[in-house]
């Protein structure tokens, strides 16, 4: 099921609201002492540059290190979110054990031709993977992500400049019921006006069935056989033309060109070992 | 994780700022209690929508996503977001996600209103 809207904006329902004006009392501003909040230990700390230390044997590390990831506010592109949903139905599993299978196994389920070279420590805050993805035949884009966090119950990565999208996927499960139900949820720009001209002529689609396809081998791997919900909307239609320059770090332009000019490195490292 | 509920109030400050306060969790189940306090916050002549972080006790990445939707809404209405009582934690957290080069921080209400009526 594909369901395609703008996000509509809704009437207020819940909230409170009072007018303090007249009181003229200001709230107070963070405590001196500050305590540990319950969810540091799941937030990426200190990280402003990524660096990669992965050296694939079949795949390359590339447009990672030196870069620094991007939210939905820097990229370009109209923004969407979409989720990605499938049910469990049947399989006796917890949501914890469901994310723990997704972070321990997490590129098994990944269409072929794709690859997800993950730091040796797996997939926890702060911890950078490169990325080799199949964008066409013969046509390889590296690039990476960030955990930007992970608990026990989901894990989220975010991208990098020159990766085709600026923002974040949230992988997360839970309870509905007596069923429990995965889902892979994006939030998401084009990072610059090429990619978004893709992800308009077919890139979406190719990034929908991506996660679709994700999401039913991980039911699979529960012995599932899964239907994936899908639900696209756009939460922004506008683009942010001030961030066209992104297009300087494409990763995809990169990968090309490091593939296009491979024999003259090769050529070049040739006659450095022989003078 | 269940980690509770987020109580939004809103409080007009000025001829053109509410405050929002933040209380409790801001997750996935925050959405529509946090929608609704700004559309309420956004209202009328409201040039600059305040978030008031002081009772801030847990986010996770949803969350963070819900504040980039209402950055989004905000900048389409025209209005400019701000913030105040963000612990260091969260603070780190805006600038790791760089929600800080949009959502400007003050150290305290005073300066977001300041901000906010001469905008």
């Amino acid at each position: 099921m594909h369901d395609h809207h703008e996000r509509e904006e809704t009437a207020p329902e819940g909230a409170s609201t009072t007018d303090s004006s007249a009181a003229g009392a200001p709230a107070p501003t963070a405590p001196a002492t500050q305590p540990v909040s319950r969810d540091a230990e799941y937030w990426a700390k200190g990280v402003t540059i990524l660096h990669a230390d992965q050296k694939p044997s079949d795949g390359i590390n590339l447009n990672v290190t030196g870069r620094r990831v991007v939210s939905p506010i820097q990229g370009f592109g109209q923004m969407w979110e979409k989720t990605y949903q499938v049910r469990l139905a049947g399989a006796s599993v917890t949501p914890e054990e469901v994310v723990a299978v997704w972070k321990e196994e997490f590129p098994s389920f990944w269409p072929s031709g794709n690859r997800f070279y993950r730091p040796l420590t797996g997939i926890r805050p702060g911890e950078v993977a490169v990325l080799n993805l199949s964008m066409a035949p013969m046509v390889r884009l590296s690039t990476g992500v960030m955990v930007l966090y992970a608990d026990p119950e989901s894990f989220t990565l975010m991208t990098p400049q020159g990766h085709v999208f600026a923002g974040w996927i949230t992988f997360s499960a839970r309870k509905d019921g007596d069923v429990t139900v995965a889902q892979a949820e994006v939030l998401m720009r084009a990072n610059d006006p090429f990619y978004e001209v893709g992800l308009i002529l077919g890139g979406h689609t190719r990034e929908n069935r991506f996660w679709e396809y994700t999401l039913v081998s991980l039911a699979a791997r529960f012995g599932v056989d899964g239907q994936v919900i899908s639900e696209y909307q756009l939460i922004d239609k506008h683009r942010q033309w001030k961030n066209a320059k992104n297009a300087w770090h494409n990763a995809m332009i990169r990968s090309a060109l490091y593939d296009v000019t491979r024999p003259v490195r090769w050529g070049a490292q040739k006659v450095r070992r022989s003078s | 994780m269940s980690q509770g509920a987020v109580v939004a109030t809103v409080r007009r400050v000025g001829a053109q700022t509410s405050v929002v306060d933040v209380d409790g969790s801001i997750t996935a189940q925050s959405e529509s209690e946090l929608m609704n306090a700004f559309t309420l916050a956004s209202s009328g002549t409201t040039r600059g929508v305040i978030l008031n972080f002081s009772g801030l006790e847990y986010m996770n990445s949803t969350g963070i996503g819900l504040l980039v939707t209402l950055l989004v809404r905000a900048n389409r209405q025209q209005q400019q977001m701000m913030a105040f009582g963000l612990n260091d934690h969260y603070r780190n957290i805006f600038e790791l996600t760089r929600l800080n080069e949009a959502i400007h921080i003050y150290p305290d209400e005073a300066s977001a209103v300041q901000a906010s009526e001469a905008l």
